[in-house]
């Protein structure tokens, strides 16, 4: 059995911040999860694969094509009537914010949670975005838990919100609550063992045309002011301390702060409000915090998001009080915070000065050090690709001028030296997109990389793009036949399908067929000398051409 | 108990987060709580892997420069790259086989003298333990479980809280069947090797 359905409630287990969020959706009678795998979210997907797998589980788990369809399918399940989650990275909820911003309208039934994984810091992203600005975006409220133990909490408080309000809810981690492991105290499991549903039929609720869009707008408004009064009494905010500075902050950061007036012993210097349930705002906790403070200071990672709202709220109660944070210079909008840091904010505001600081070693002999960045493993099939590549492109003189847009993936590390084969990049799927505007802006020849992931996900649009207008370029598809770099999860063309997995595959050279390319060829990376004739051929015509790539992922074969 | 900030490192594949969550079950069996924090995906590609683990009721998943009170490391390289996130009164534990990283051989900074540069360590640091764990894990019959001759160094200084017959029970859980004589050990080779 999966160690995450046992029923031993009281037992207590180390468990990642996304195993905890696993075990709550379980706890709290999950029937429906989904998602796109992407880093530092994945675990959660993982462990609901693996759990669902179990004949036991009561529950339904899918890796959808994209984080869209992935929200699509969680919200259709609680219009239904059951309980869902929906998980994804940061930048995946861009990808489903079009469902996101209309679903906070026709809204929800049965419990749904819509966790996002933000990575400040980019540990493994392109962009440090705060999701929290989307809560506010879409009008939904959001937790934002600080440890394991509260991950799995709160994931059970956000189904019972969401089932009061009839809202989806937010759960807004960051890669130091993702991937911290702690002590998780196991609950009771659901009792409910019920897993079909039942839609009922309403379209002046379900289908937003404008006269019902209008209606459901103001129906989200009146629902977000409850949640403004539950948001005050949530035992997930909570003061403590008694001092003259008051200090507000949430996730991650305020265990920084928590540490820090332990180890200095400023429990009577401060007081400390720290806040779980971050929007709606917690308005008159934040007023009578404001009342019984003399100047505060905000601890929060990326966007000023707590300190603007006080702010706002500050200028309508006519409050007036010292706010430092970000726009005073004591923190930044840029990466992660660490202990250190916030320490250095807190005793600069309260103007004292580090007691008995640990000595610093000398370390002025360390000579410059050679880098171990992140690289593609031994024999991974994508080097030999990309070499094959650039043999095929030199054989026929077109090296110097060509432009390699790229995607996200283990293959975007042929950005590297001795690769240098990855020049452009903005987003999933964009290789294909952008290779269709480069080809109308320039003269240059163009060869763009994807994988089979990353084509399923949003590769296949911009394809019928590029068929459609007539643009000239070669997509060579990486095919390993896994999405490898977070964790080896399923996806609609693979081949090793996990054992137990049975669904039916999509090949890809039938979609890439389907979508109107004429000229499509499959390459076996390995076999070198073929790879690059075929190559050679592909790239010397001026059209547009997709080359499939297949080799499974090295990785694969390590792990067996 | 103290708060105590031990922080793990090393290269991608040699087990830093095993070694880390060993040690943190380990804790848990006596009652004692652990934090981890650890580091997925693109970081993980044959990049340096840190991680951490806190006792003594501390939150922060994160250690800042100059606050490790233990530094274990699985490469030597990596000894000294994490050097600036221990105070003076820390105690260093370092492997001493090398993972030359790939940016040597395309013309980066060479890799630095293993020797010379642990006799500096010792010029600046309390405590340093320089082993060849590699050695011992062969030893031992298994060259995978560094991490858990590494465990056993840490738990032979005296300065973790805790047992090692949790250690062992942890090993005993843990680890696939095949594997638990030769990881049970490598973990006495590095308990003695203080």
């Amino acid at each position: 059995m999966h160690p995450l359905l046992q029923d031993n409630p009281g037992h207590k287990m180390l468990l990642l911040g996304n195993e905890a969020i696993v075990r709550g959706a379980i706890e709290a009678g999950l029937k429906v999860g989904s998602t796109y795998p992407g880093t530092p979210s994945s675990e959660i997907g993982n462990n609901l694969f693996l759990a669902s797998q179990d004949e036991n589980a009561g529950f339904y788990f899918e890796f959808s094509t994209n984080e869209k369809v992935a929200m699509e399918v969680a919200a259709s399940a609680s219009a239904a009537g059951l309980r869902s989650l929906v998980c994804m990275k940061h930048v995946g909820l861009n990808v489903a914010s079009d469902a996101l911003m209309t679903l906070s309208y026709i809204a929800t039934k049965g419990g749904m949670v819509i966790v996002t994984a933000d990575d400040p810091s980019m540990h493994s992203s392109q962009n440090e975005q705060d999701n929290r600005i989307f809560a506010k975006f879409a009008n939904l409220p959001m937790l934002e838990p600080r440890s394991p133990q509260e991950a799995k909490d709160m994931t059970i408080e956000a189904f019972e919100l969401s089932e009061r309000l009839e809202l989806p809810v937010i759960l807004r981690t960051t890669t130091r609550t993702a991937h911290v492991r702690g002590p998780v105290t196991f609950g009771e499991l659901s009792k409910d063992t019920a897993s079909i549903g039942k839609f009922e039929k309403d379209p002046r609720r379900w289908v937003p045309v404008p006269a019902v869009a209008r209606v459901r707008h103001k129906v989200l408004l009146e629902r977000m002011d409850i949640a403004s009064s539950l948001c005050e009494e949530s035992r997930f905010n909570h003061v403590i301390g008694n001092g003259k500075l008051g200090i507000v902050s949430s996730g991650v950061a305020s265990n920084y702060v928590a540490d820090c007036i332990m180890e200095l012993g400023l429990e009577d210097k401060v007081r400390f409000l720290n806040l779980g349930f971050t929007f709606p705002h917690p308005r008159k906790t934040i007023i009578n915090f404001l009342n019984s403070v003399e100047k505060v200071l905000v601890v929060e990672e990326l966007e000023p998001f707590i300190e603007d709202a006080i702010k706002c709220i500050m200028v309508e109660e006519g409050i007036q009080k010292e706010i430092f944070g970000k726009a005073s210079s004591h923190f930044s909008r840029c990466y992660e915070f660490d202990p250190k840091m916030v320490k250095k904010a807190i005793l600069d505001v309260l103007e004292l000065d580090e007691p008995d600081q640990k000595t610093l070693p000398d370390l002025s002999w360390v000579p410059e050090l050679p880098m171990r960045p992140p690289s593609l493993c031994k024999g991974c099939p994508h080097r030999e690709t990309y070499n094959a590549v650039k043999e095929a492109l030199k054989a026929i003189g077109k090296e110097e001028i060509t432009i390699y847009p790229t995607d996200i993936g283990c293959y975007t590390l042929g950005l590297l030296p001795p690769i240098n084969m990855a020049d452009y990049l903005i987003c999933m799927g964009s290789s294909v997109g952008s290779s269709c505007g480069f080809s109308v802006a320039t003269e240059q020849k163009i060869v763009s990389f994807i994988g089979d992931s990353t084509f399923f996900h949003s590769g296949i649009s911009p394809l019928v793009n590029a068929v459609h207008n007539g643009h000239k370029f070669c997509l060579v598809i990486l095919d390993n036949s896994t999405t490898a770099m977070t964790g080896h999860q399923p996806n609609p063309g693979i081949q090793l399908k996990p054992q137990g997995f049975d669904n039916p595959t999509v090949p890809i050279e039938d979609v890439v067929r389907g979508c109107g390319v004429k000229t499509v060829k499959k390459i076996n990376p390995y076999k070198k000398n073929e790879a690059v004739e075929i190559l050679k051929e592909v790239l010397q015509k001026d059209e547009l051409s997709v080359v499939i790539s297949e080799s499974p992922v090295c990785l694969v074969f390590k792990k067996s | 108990m103290n708060p105590l900030r031990i922080l793990f490192t090393g290269v991608g594949g040699q087990g830093t987060l095993t070694a880390s969550s060993l040690l943190a079950q380990a804790a848990l069996i006596e009652g004692k709580e652990a934090i981890l924090s650890e580091v997925h995906g693109m970081a993980q590609r044959g990049g340096v892997v840190e991680s951490t683990v806190m006792l003594g009721g501390l939150k922060s998943p994160l250690i800042s420069q100059g606050e490790a009170d233990i530094l274990v490391s699985f490469e030597p390289l990596e000894a000294i790259r994490a050097l600036n996130k221990c105070h003076s009164d820390a105690t260093i534990i370092t492997n001493i086989t090398p993972i030359v990283p790939f940016t040597v051989e395309l013309g980066g900074p060479s890799y630095p003298d293993v020797e010379k540069n642990i006799e500096k360590m010792r010029t600046v640091f309390k405590n340093v333990i320089a082993i060849n764990a590699d050695d011992l894990a062969k030893e031992a019959g298994t060259q995978r479980a560094v991490n858990v001759v590494l465990l056993g160094v840490l738990l032979g200084t005296g300065l973790v809280p805790i047992s090692p017959d949790s250690m062992k029970a942890t090993i005993q859980q843990r680890v696939k069947p095949k594997f638990i004589e030769a990881n049970l050990k490598a973990f006495e080779l590095g308990f003695s090797a203080v």
